[in-house]
């Protein structure tokens, strides 16, 4: 039975991130002949003596014609047990729109520092974003440990470095690998040319480690898409009357009998029936997607959320929110927006801006706009309630857009809470994040 | 009874999580759209795509109509599979004909022969003609790198363009689909599956497939390096002689250009373990149009193909 893991790739310029997914995907049989012809042809035609990997990952005719990557590319390997999505993210110019993006679905992002420098400011944004985004987990390849002789004291400092610097910012598990991802070390097989080192390589922690959360420790969430109505168009006369309430599991489980709250309304009923095309289940556990069907008729619609009854959450017109503002325009208080939550989607105006985060401090310094790469602290004033959480409890009903009622662009990647109070705070990050 | 109380595995499996995805991203466009439509064309992508829309909104029916841009050089056992889908699931099928273009002299045959670029104007002006807002595709990103880089809720201009370089960041499972009248929204619901997982969903799910995609023996001729099946729009040349092999496809398409490979897979079972084995991707395999070019596809697809 193999499972799924989404990861994230971030590194600066140069780090060799290409590199390391091209040895990823060639090492674990993911390259096909024909597409390794292509590259071989391409190094050959630009007189390079070894295969380039690296152009593994090429992708769009101007990202060769300019020798770098504009945009996210996704791509997919897979080894026994495990198959990986990979969000391959290139590491400049909107660099904080693509790490974002990566990030918002991974498990575990992937960081490459050059073991020649070390620690840098950008490595320390890097790790900022995947605490931000709250990232399960985090992998530091430190690359290019043959360009520093495979020196394990030189490992070693950058390793308690990036450690230190992660723990600061409120990131529980990293770990760091020694890696040459131009000559394969610690990548797919483990080294013997980095004896002082006794961890797994990269793809061995990657099949390793957790795909989620333990679903049991969260609370019950369904954001409902639509309702299910069939009525005369029901393909089975049984199913004219059937009223199920469709959507993703967004956290938790959710058993036949359990009660349940419709927000933002308030009213409680109970799961009756759990359905799916393939037949009822006892129980459903995030993220499948069900339908349920509830004891009493209840006004429920698209964009309301099914809840546990204990501790759902309170329905609110005023966000406090961190936002990643992804677009070239700038942000100015009483900016009006649409915020998409879950699968509600209302009208709202920018309050206030609190401050833009710094990233390499990562402390909130006082602002009155933001603009593109920025990451900020806001009050957001809702024209009607969402069923919103903290983002440290969940990275589904915390998370949310920002859209140009306007043009219709997404403006931003919004999430409910400070930035980063994990960091300063640590008595705030919630048990379950530890893993 | 035992005491010990079972602790339940609650985790889903690979394929159940891109089950879940695309279940999701249906029922998003169901609701947020008002005129979806599901380009169908019986191959194997389209047919897993239909199948989890028909999960999607069970117990209701498929509450859009599909679309077939037909190039007019088929395989008449997928013709005769798409429309027994279509009547199965009492859908509404439209057709969008290549053949008329070319008839009326709005499109001109290709020197190739191919018909496969020249869906982009036939699909473009369906989609005008009928107004629809969101037109699902069955592209994966592992199929080319152009592809890779694609949204699952893709943006198309007034006139159907992509562009890649000004794409919306898509974030968590949150699909911004807002578009202004006469843009609309390509989505990709099979945009993280790759050509394994859609064999081995058709296997778990036990999908039906059009017969030409297992084993059987057909009369071929070589060109290209591919095998070409014998057929109305395809016959062989001078020097091209036809011998019968068995053979299966790896996708269906226009049948002039569209090559078989040799293999004795003649179930799904079978199916799978070859692709698993494979070395070769299936457009490498057996798509003589892409492998024109390092960009054949992105510049096909800035101008509004599939
Ligand atoms: N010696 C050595 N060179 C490397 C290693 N990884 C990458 N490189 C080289 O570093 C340069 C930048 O690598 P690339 O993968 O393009 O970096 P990216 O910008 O992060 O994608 C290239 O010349 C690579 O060959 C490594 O582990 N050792």
């Amino acid at each position: 039975m193999s499972t799924l893991l989404r990861l994230a790739t971030a590194g600066s310029v140069d780090d060799g991130k290409s590199t390391l997914v091209g040895r990823l995907l060639y090492d674990s049989k993911s390259v096909l002949a024909d597409q390794l012809d292509a590259v071989e042809r391409v190094s050959r035609d630009r007189g390079l003596v070894a295969t380039d990997l690296a152009l593994l990952t090429d992708g769009l005719r101007a990202e060769r014609e300019q020798g770098i990557t504009i945009d996210v590319a996704y791509r997919y390997f897979a080894t026994a047990n495990r198959s990986f999505i990979l969000a391959d993210c290139p590491g400049h110019v909107q660099y904080t729109r693509n790490t974002v993006t990566g990030a918002s679905t991974a498990d575990v992002v992937v960081l490459l520092i050059d073991a020649r420098k070390g620690l840098l400011e950008q490595t320390r944004r890097h790790l900022a974003v995947a605490s931000l985004l709250r990232v399960p987990h985090v992998i530091v390849a430190v690359n290019k440990i043959d360009l520093v002789g495979f020196d394990g004291d030189v490992y070693a400092a950058h390793a308690a470095a990036v450690t230190a610097a992660a723990t600061d910012l409120g990131l529980a598990d990293v770990r760091t690998i020694p890696v040459s991802a131009l000559d394969g070390d610690n990548v797919v097989d483990r080294s013997t040319r980095t004896p002082w080192y006794d961890g797994p390589s990269l793809l061995e922690l990657l099949e390793e480690i957790p795909a989620a959360l333990d679903v049991a420790d969260e609370a019950f969430r369904l954001p409902v898409q639509l309702v299910l109505r069939p009525q005369g168009a029901a393909r089975d006369v049984r199913h004219r009357d059937y009223r199920g309430y469709a959507g993703q599991i967004a956290s938790g489980v959710v058993r036949v009998g359990d009660a349940v709250v419709a927000l933002p309304s308030g009213r409680t009923s109970t799961v009756v029936g759990i359905d799916t095309a393939d037949g009822e289940l006892a129980e459903a556990f995030a993220p499948q997607s069900v339908a349920l069907r509830l004891a009493d008729d209840l006004d429920i619609a698209r964009g309301d959320l099914l809840a546990a009854v204990v501790d759902a959450p309170v329905p609110t017109r005023d966000l406090e929110a961190t936002i990643a503002w992804l677009s070239d325009r700038v942000l100015l208080p009483g900016t009006r927006v649409l915020v998409k939550h879950t699968t509600r989607t209302v009208q709202a105006v920018v309050r206030d801006i609190v401050g833009r985060l710094d990233l390499d401090t990562a402390e909130i310094t006082p602002a009155d706009q933001l603009g593109l790469n920025d990451i900020g602290q806001v009050r957001l004033r809702l024209a009607s309630p969402v069923a919103a959480e903290e983002y440290v409890i969940s990275r589904r009903t915390g998370a949310f857009l920002l859209i140009d009622a306007h043009d219709g662009g997404t403006l931003a990647a919004g999430m409910v809470g400070e930035p980063l109070a994990e960091a300063r705070c640590p008595q705030r990050r919630p048990a379950q994040y530890a893993i | 009874m035992s005491l010990a109380v079972p602790v339940p595995v609650r985790r889903l499996t690979q394929l159940q999580a891109l089950e879940s995805e695309a279940i999701h991203i249906f029922r998003e466009v169901g609701a947020e759209f008002e005129r979806p439509v599901l380009l169908f064309s019986g191959g194997k992508d389209s047919v897993v795509m239909l199948h989890l829309a028909v999960k999607a909104f069970w117990p209701g029916p498929v509450p859009f109509p599909v679309l077939h841009v037909d190039t007019g050089h088929n395989f008449p056992e997928v013709l005769a599979y798409r429309d027994a889908e279509v009547a199965r699931l009492g859908l509404r099928l439209e057709v969008a004909r290549v053949q008329d273009y070319l008839d009326d002299g709005r499109l001109r045959a290709r020197a190739d022969g191919t018909r496969n670029p020249l869906q982009t104007l036939p699909l473009l002006d369906a989609i005008a003609e009928h107004s629809f807002d969101a037109v699902f595709g069955g592209g994966r990103r592992d199929e080319e790198k152009a592809r890779a880089k694609e949204r699952i809720y893709s943006l198309r201009d007034e006139f159907g363009q992509w562009d890649p370089r000004n794409q919306r960041p898509e974030l968590w499972n949150l699909y911004n689909g807002r578009h202004d009248v006469g843009e609309h929204v390509r989505v990709f619901p099979l945009s993280n599956w790759t050509e394994l997982d859609i064999w081995r969903y058709i296997a778990a799910e036990q999908i039906a497939l059009p017969g030409l995609y297992y084993a059987h023996d057909r009369e071929v001729f070589q060109r290209d390096g591919m095998w070409l099946g014998v057929g109305p729009h395809s016959l062989p040349r001078k020097g091209e002689p036809v011998v019968t092999r068995r053979v299966r496809y790896r996708t269906v398409g226009d049948m002039s250009c569209t090559g078989a490979v040799e293999s004795d897979a003649a179930g799904v079972d079978d199916v799978v373990v070859e692709v698993a084995a494979s070395r070769i991707t299936e457009r490498g395999a057996t798509r003589a149009d892409d492998r024109m070019s390092e960009a054949a596809m992105e510049d096909r697809k800035k101008e509004g193909y599939f």
